[in-house]
């Protein structure tokens, strides 16, 4: 007998306990909404830092993201099994047609930066568009290069080979590379062509930024191309680069932002095609876009204009995804800087708010 | 003694025949037999269904390119969209024989010296500490590779090579670091514990009376293990199966330290290439039309090919060696 009290004490005090949490919780709590969300990795730290601080201001409302890349996110957009999809680029025209009345919210911009290992040469040494592509195009072989010379006076590039990283896997960094690169060499265009992956002529390839970074890191006299936060996280040098105004611009929160603005000036609305929207696209050739980095883009959230093309869509979860959407583009900028992200300016601030207007339940708008 | 009725099942015109107890009839041997049925017909299933999907999601390729997807030697997502395999299958195949080439000698050697050389204490330990190593995530091989084999390669091992061989093709050009002869070391160390544990299980199951016959016609010791690798040489040839298995499949490790450059052939040992498995991770997340995931599937259904082809002829030597180990005896 005094063993089997040994055993049920324990149960029975757990149970009680249960059961009351479960009580509590369930007469606290207004009615819980869980909000799905899957797609870029890029995003992934500012979307995860937002779910948990919302939930600690809706407690109602959990918020859950997987980085699964842009290709997963937008098929699971399309396949609707989830309230809202991330991507680093916008729904093409062929992915348009398959999920139609889709609407592009920016929630955060990203920078792609040259880095280099070259031993004695501090950071800020400048490229031009046609010196880059030329160097990823096997052409510039040397790190003395007088092409490179040319622009960096002051500054002694050694006689050694160039060792080329580039990424292997599919992304969206890669994407936003080749598009620079295919904006500013007409031979780049013609044969790499923009890709999240590409035909690359040479190089080594290294598998996420993460890899990227690190080829470079332990390989001397290579360059390699990542995302800002991970040149400043891993403290690589990074280099400037020329922009149409003809300055060479320092990768900054400053000069991404500056990109934003006037990429912001031409937005289609939020429920129009954004196919063609591309920030380094609308730098290419701007000779008065001043001060902005030309290797620069937009990340998107992905969401249906109507939600209850959404399976299993109530009231409460759609009224829960535009609040936190509007919280998102709203307070939650504040927390994009400390991760290294870049704010989104008033503008496209302004343009979002539009946007999330648009969305509704059953006709209804959610947001007045 | 009663009669035992006799039934029987079948599945897909299998027939599975059982006995039927004459009291419990549906007790005991009976469901246990049907159970272990259901698991083995389950194997041919889950094949099945594989090869099923991949040639499904491949089909768009297959119509595509046909056999010059085989053949073919470009792979542009971005322009063109012509896809061609033949590089990375070529890739596998090369750095999976390096490993081999590596692995198999060491193996060998961690093999007999664990059953026939070291004390038993000794050897215990050992062995788990390999068992051990075959445990690692092979994410966690590829991060040593970048941070610890590939500086030290680069910087000590690398140069000297080329400074002595320097005059041999296939050790000139410029050394990155990563590479084709990296990948094959890193698959080298990730076989090793696999094909070594099995070695060392393979000696040890040898019959001491073999040791004892040959020892008593005056072998020396030597001649001994050459006999106990004789005996079990079918199995030995099962095991290097195993590991090459594994270095064919192997995708995180490998991806991470051979450079990722597709090419129909590398310069050198030293230079960059790529392996099918390699393709598939990194490219199928953002692999963005029809087209070109259907391509990424096809890869998988060639390396699953190349992979059945590789059991296949492993099956056949085995069966070769078995035979003749029977002739012998027969003899």
């Amino acid at each position: 007998m005094k063993t089997t009290y040994k055993i049920a004490a324990p149960i029975a005090i757990i149970a009680v306990a249960a059961a009351s949490a479960f009580a509590l919780s369930y007469l606290t709590a207004e009615q819980a909404v869980t909000l799905n969300g899957a797609g870029a990795t890029f995003p992934f730290p500012l979307i995860d830092k937002w779910a948990a601080e919302y939930h600690k201001i809706k407690p109602n409302v959990q918020v859950n993201y997987q980085g699964i890349g842009s290709g997963g996110g937008i098929q699971q957009h399309t396949e609707k099994t989830v309230h809202f999809a991330a991507t680093d680029a916008p729904l093409t025209e062929a992915q348009a047609e398959k999920a139609p009345n889709t609407l592009h919210i920016p929630i955060t911009i990203g920078g792609v930066v040259p880095i280099y290992n070259l031993p004695g040469v501090p950071k800020g040494l400048k490229f031009t568009g046609e010196i880059l592509a030329d160097i990823y195009l096997g052409k510039i072989t040397k790190w003395n290069d007088p092409r490179l010379a040319a622009i960096n006076p002051g500054i002694s590039l050694p006689d050694q080979a160039i060792v080329v990283v580039r990424r292997s896997d599919g992304s969206g960094t890669t994407f936003i590379w080749t598009s620079y690169l295919s904006n500013v060499s007409p031979e780049w265009k013609e044969t790499v062509g923009r890709g999240t992956s590409v035909n690359w002529p040479t190089g080594l390839g290294g598998k996420g930024n993460d890899g990227v970074a690190a080829l470079v890191q332990q390989t001397p006299y290579s360059i390699g191309y990542v995302e800002f936060t991970y040149a400043k996280k891993n403290n690589l040098a990074y280099g400037c680069v020329q922009n149409a105004a003809g300055e060479f611009i320092e990768p900054s929160i400053e000069s991404f932002s500056k990109a934003a603005e006037y990429a912001a000036l031409t937005l289609p609305r939020g429920d129009e095609r954004w196919s063609n929207v591309s920030i380094v696209d609308s730098l290419a050739g701007n000779k008065q876009a001043r001060g902005a980095y030309p290797i620069t883009s937009f990340s998107y959230i992905l969401v249906y204009k109507e939600l209850n093309v959404l399976p299993n869509m109530d009231g409460a979860t759609a009224k829960a995804l535009v609040d936190f959407l509007w919280w998102a583009v709203h307070d939650g900028q504040n927390y994009a800087a400390d991760l290294y992200y870049v704010p989104l300016p008033s503008s496209v601030v302004a343009h979002n708010e539009e946007t999330i207007r648009l969305i509704t339940f059953n006709g209804q708008r959610l947001r007045g | 003694m009663k009669i035992l009725r006799k039934a029987s099942l079948s599945f897909f015109g299998l027939k599975v025949k059982f006995l039927l107890h004459p009291k419990n009839p549906l007790k005991g041997d009976y469901v246990f037999k049907l159970i272990s049925a259901l698991f083995a017909l389950s194997i041919f299933l889950i094949l099945g269904l594989m090869v099923y999907e991949l040639v499904k999601g491949s089909w768009l390729s297959i119509q595509t390119f046909g056999l010059n997807f085989i053949v073919g030697t470009t792979w542009d997502p971005a322009v063109s969209r012509v896809f061609g395999a033949l590089p990375l299958i070529l890739g596998t195949l090369v750095t999976s024989a390096i490993a081999l080439l590596i692995g198999v000698p060491i193996s060998l050697g961690v093999g007999l010296a664990l059953s026939e050389y070291l004390p038993k204490k000794f050897g215990f330990a050992v062995s788990f500490l390999v068992e051990l190593l075959a445990a690692v995530p092979s994410v966690i091989y590829g991060l040593w590779g970048i941070y610890v084999l590939i500086p030290f390669l680069r910087d000590h091992i690398y140069p000297y090579l080329q400074s002595v061989f320097g005059f041999i093709p296939i050790f000139s050009g410029p050394i990155y670091g990563g590479g084709v002869l990296t990948g094959g070391i890193v698959l080298a160390v990730m076989i090793i514990p696999t094909v070594s544990a099995v070695m060392r299980d393979l000696f040890s199951a040898v019959p001491n009376s073999q040791r004892e016959a040959i020892i008593a016609l005056g072998a020396t010791k030597w001649e001994t293990v050459k006999t106990v690798i004789s005996y079990a040489r079918s199995g030995v040839i099962g095991a290097i199966i195993l590991g090459l298995g594994r270095a064919v499949g192997e995708t995180m490790a490998i991806t991470m330290v051979i450079g990722n450059r597709f090419h129909v052939w590398p310069s050198s040992l030293f230079d960059a290439w790529y392996t099918m498995a390699a393709i598939i991770a990194n490219e199928l997340l953002e692999a963005t039309y029809d087209l070109y995931i259907s391509a990424l599937i096809n890869v998988g259904l060639v390396l699953l090919f190349v992979t059945l082809v590789i059991n296949i002829l492993a099956r056949l030597i085995v069966w070769r060696a078995l035979r003749l180990t029977r002739g012998i005896a027969r003899e």
